[in-house]
């Protein structure tokens, strides 16, 4: 479709209206130092892929490490003299290598790609804005988040290397210094002010989603309006506004912990390395209570996102309306809510009273309820439905499926006496890789193969992305499942290696999970072929590949630098209208005409 | 192709501001509830007496808040579309500059009359460091200070835009820094009674 076929639902925009900010000329200013919250969104999955490169060779030297402990790394007594000399992994570098590869993978790729990466580029486009409410902040959003990323990447050229505790970081370890063991003085700190830095990029960036959602839709777009995927990225924007709000704190009062002398994280009379420090009156736990008011909701902004990808991409691929729309956002208002009630059960082995940990364990339990209905809502939009199986479809299948497979787990995890078993086992890395690290990764790639070719105006190749996709699958779950049934024996999580004769008897299964890790990371290798092939060469594509109905899909592909080429577009329908009759076959667009008014727009 | 982008509408800054507002609600929320718990949770607790000059840069502050409003309300209509007054054009030193003028100073008083007060703590022998009442006090004024700072900013841009011909609308500009500032001394007079009740 061309914007010409649009204009008859369109107003013209009117002359002289005051502008923000016209299109750039310089090269710094149009691809570097952008306000186009389209080139912020591309810069955002940008590096997003940087950051989940990193991390997954990290997680590669570990499971290499952990499949053959007795042998040296391939490579890394190379790349890492210092902390790896020879490739010899030790305890403490396997703890430094664990520590990089969650923040990054966390922060850097499950919370930038799904939220902020298309956030940014679908988002206002889809609520009919030509920009967001206040680029400026969009742009000092995007490069706080890429210095956060540099402090963090930083702390691996330290003399020390970067911190060992953890992605969470658990104080008094993290707070004592250097006395506490390799990484721990300068790495740590490093690490303290990345992730401040993080938090104050992702707080701009959810200020500039909820005000250009509430202020800048275009006419006609109400609320219930709204394509699902700017809801779940509306909805994912207040819970990090709160999150992040409570998280940048406990980073500040770390930070002074470590630096200024004060004691809000480390309690009196402790000795670490045969010295006493000099410290009162701190609380280790409060550390946990703030990291963790962060920490769960932060699972749902990293899969929330993924719940608006699928949920916008399934009636498109189903030729069907979406079943339960209210009830869809209903659900994922009740996650938001219920996700800051939550937060203990990270903390079950804490000493927590028996009586609080149930206070934390039920709302764990009732918050199965909606994300179980919105799993039977996607099952019953794809029931019985012509469903066009290309890539973007497979990945949705996938993702329904992954997110299941770990929900599940989290059914028993929810309760504290089996938690107290299993917390510090593979079941519960095998649980979050599931529900919050794949499930997410598979909205990520879901949302590539749909939107790829309105970002670039080309389309992806399909045989290499029904490859892809059958390879990750199998690697996905080949990698993954078997680390429920570790943590079932008793395989217990962040140890480099296992001496006990009682462990060595899980020797081959961790060998068959590193093969399935290193076949999943080379698979990745198609998506990465078919992204830069596809960018270049791929076949030209229409402005509405997919015959989807919201309104990115009503203006060119690439959309021009105000989004819908100096018009305001007029909305008059849903999302959801599939299946239905319509000028244009089996779909009305938002921007199409209502039926009384068809046929003068026809004449 | 057109070369513009919509400007934001009124409601944008105004969104934006109350967003913000939650958003730095939450984290002294935050602040204030570690305070409270290691207050609870420690016997050693060390109380000490709250400068009293803390108490005049209170007035000081709200009295602010009081020559912003006055200010805004001398600011008269009619205002063109793009929100800019021609009498506001003008009369540029005219009263609501003076009062303008008033608040500007009465906002850098309070941020010397704090510099003050830990001066004062200082020379008492209470640091940052020295107790964890005396942390959370230095810490709590100090980021309420960083925030202060970023509405000072906000009020003299927007008297940036007040004043001149072309840019943003200056009425959403100033609406949206008054309401930033009017939250900084509702938020300065929470900590105030948190301060007073528990260091």
């Amino acid at each position: 479709m061309t914007m010409d076929s649009v204009s008859a639902s369109i107003t013209e925009l009117p002359p002289a209206t005051p502008h923000d900010h016209a299109p750039p000329e310089s090269f710094l200013r149009k691809y570097v130092f952008s306000l186009d919250h389209k080139v912020i969104g591309k810069q955002y999955l940008g590096l997003g892929l940087i950051a989940v490169c990193t991390g997954m060779f990290l997680s590669w030297v570990m499971r290499y490490h952990l499949a053959f402990p007795d042998k040296a790394v391939p490579l890394i007594g190379w790349i890492a003299p210092t902390f790896a000399a020879g490739g010899v992994i030790t305890p403490e570098f396997y703890l430094q290598l664990m520590t990089m590869h969650g923040t990054i993978m966390v922060f850097f790729v499950l919370t930038t790609a799904p939220f902020a990466g298309f956030g940014n580029f679908v988002l206002p486009i889809q609520v009919g804005a030509e920009d967001m409410a206040f680029p400026r902040f969009n742009m000092m959003s995007f490069w706080v988040t890429f210095v956060a990323f540099a402090v963090l990447v930083a702390a691996f050229f330290v003399p020390d290397g970067p911190p060992l505790s953890g992605w969470t970081a658990y104080a008094p370890l993290s707070a004592v210094g250097k006395s506490s063991g390799p990484g721990e003085g300068l790495g740590q700190t490093l690490w303290v002010i990345a992730i401040g830095i993080f938090c104050i990029g992702q707080l701009l960036g959810s200020l500039n989603f909820i005000a250009t959602t509430l202020d800048l839709r275009a006419k006609g777009m109400t609320l219930a309006r709204l394509p699902y995927s700017t809801w779940a990225w509306f909805i994912t924007s207040m819970i990090g506004l709160i999150a992040f709000s409570v998280l940048l704190p406990a980073c500040v009062l770390l930070l002074l912990d470590r630096v200024a002398g004060t004691s809000f994280f480390i309690p009196a009379g402790l000795v670490v390395s045969d010295a006493i420090q000099p410290h009162s009156g701190g609380s280790p736990l409060l550390w946990q209570h703030l990291f963790w008011f962060f920490g769960h909701p932060e699972v749902y902004i990293a899969i929330v996102p993924g719940f608006g990808i699928i949920s916008t991409i399934l009636p498109a691929v189903c030729r069907k309306p979406h079943l339960g729309p209210k009830v869809l956002i209903a659900s994922q208002l009740a996650i938001a809510g219920l996700s800051y009630m939550v937060w203990g059960h990270h903390m079950f082995l804490s000493g927590m009273s028996p009586s609080s940990a149930t206070l934390f364990s039920v709302p764990t339990l009732i918050i199965t309820i909606p994300s179980a209905i919105i799993t039977l809502l996607w099952l019953g939009t794809i029931y019985g439905s012509k469903l066009r199986l290309n890539t973007a479809a497979l990945f949705c299948l996938g993702f329904v499926s992954v997110f299941v497979t770990g929900g599940l787990s989290g059914f028993f995890l929810s309760q504290p006496s089996i938690d107290t078993y299993l917390h510090g086992t593979y079941f519960v890395v095998g649980h979050f890789h599931f529900v919050m690290g794949v499930a997410a990764m598979f909205g990520i790639f879901a949302g590539t193969y749909f939107w790829f070719p309105k970002m670039f105006g080309r389309m992806m190749n399909e045989t290499l992305g029904k490859w892809h996709f059958a390879l990750t699958f199998i690697g996905v779950y080949a990698t993954f499942m078997p680390m429920h049934w570790l943590g079932l024996e008793g395989n217990v999580r962040r140890y480099s290696s296992f001496p006990s004769d009682y462990m060595h008897g899980s020797l081959p299964l961790h060998r068959f999970i590193t093969y399935s890790a290193l076949f999943l990371g080379a698979s990745q290798l198609i998506f990465l072929v078919n992204l830069i092939w596809s960018r270049f060469r791929g076949p030209v594509a229409p402005d509405n590949p997919w015959e989807a109905t919201s309104l990115e899909w009503s203006t060119t592909s690439p959309p021009p630098f105000d989004n819908f080429g100096g018009v305001h577009p007029v909305v008059y329908h849903g999302p959801n209208e599939y299946g239905v009759s319509g000028p244009r076959g089996d779909y009305i667009m938002q921007t199409d005409p209502p039926v009384a008014a068809a046929p003068a727009a026809t004449a | 192709m057109s070369m513009v982008k919509r400007m934001s509408p009124p409601s944008a800054a105004r969104t934006g501001v109350w967003v913000g507002i939650g958003a730095i609600t939450m984290s002294f929320a935050a602040y204030t509830s570690a305070m409270v718990v290691r207050h609870g949770s420690i016997p050693e607790w060390q109380h000490f007496t709250l400068p009293p000059i803390l108490y005049w840069n209170s007035l000081v502050l709200v009295a602010s808040s009081v020559t912003l409003e006055v200010a805004r309300r001398r600011i008269g209509g009619p205002f063109d579309r793009l929100g800019h007054s021609e009498t506001l054009l003008a009369t540029k030193s005219r009263e609501w500059l003076s009062w303008y003028r008033i608040t500007l100073a009465l906002s850098f008083a309070f941020l010397v009359g704090q510099y003050l007060a830990w001066q004062r703590l200082a020379s008492e022998g209470v640091y940052l460091a020295t107790s964890p009442s005396s942390s959370f006090f230095y810490v709590l004024t100090a980021l309420h200070a960083l925030h202060l700072v970023g509405g000072l900013a906000a009020l003299v841009y927007a008297l940036r835009c007040l004043r001149s011909d072309d840019g943003p609308r200056p009425v959403n500009v100033l609406a949206a820094a008054a309401l930033y500032w009017h939250f900084m001394a509702v938020l300065w007079i929470y900590l105030l009674v948190v301060l007073a009740l528990w260091v």
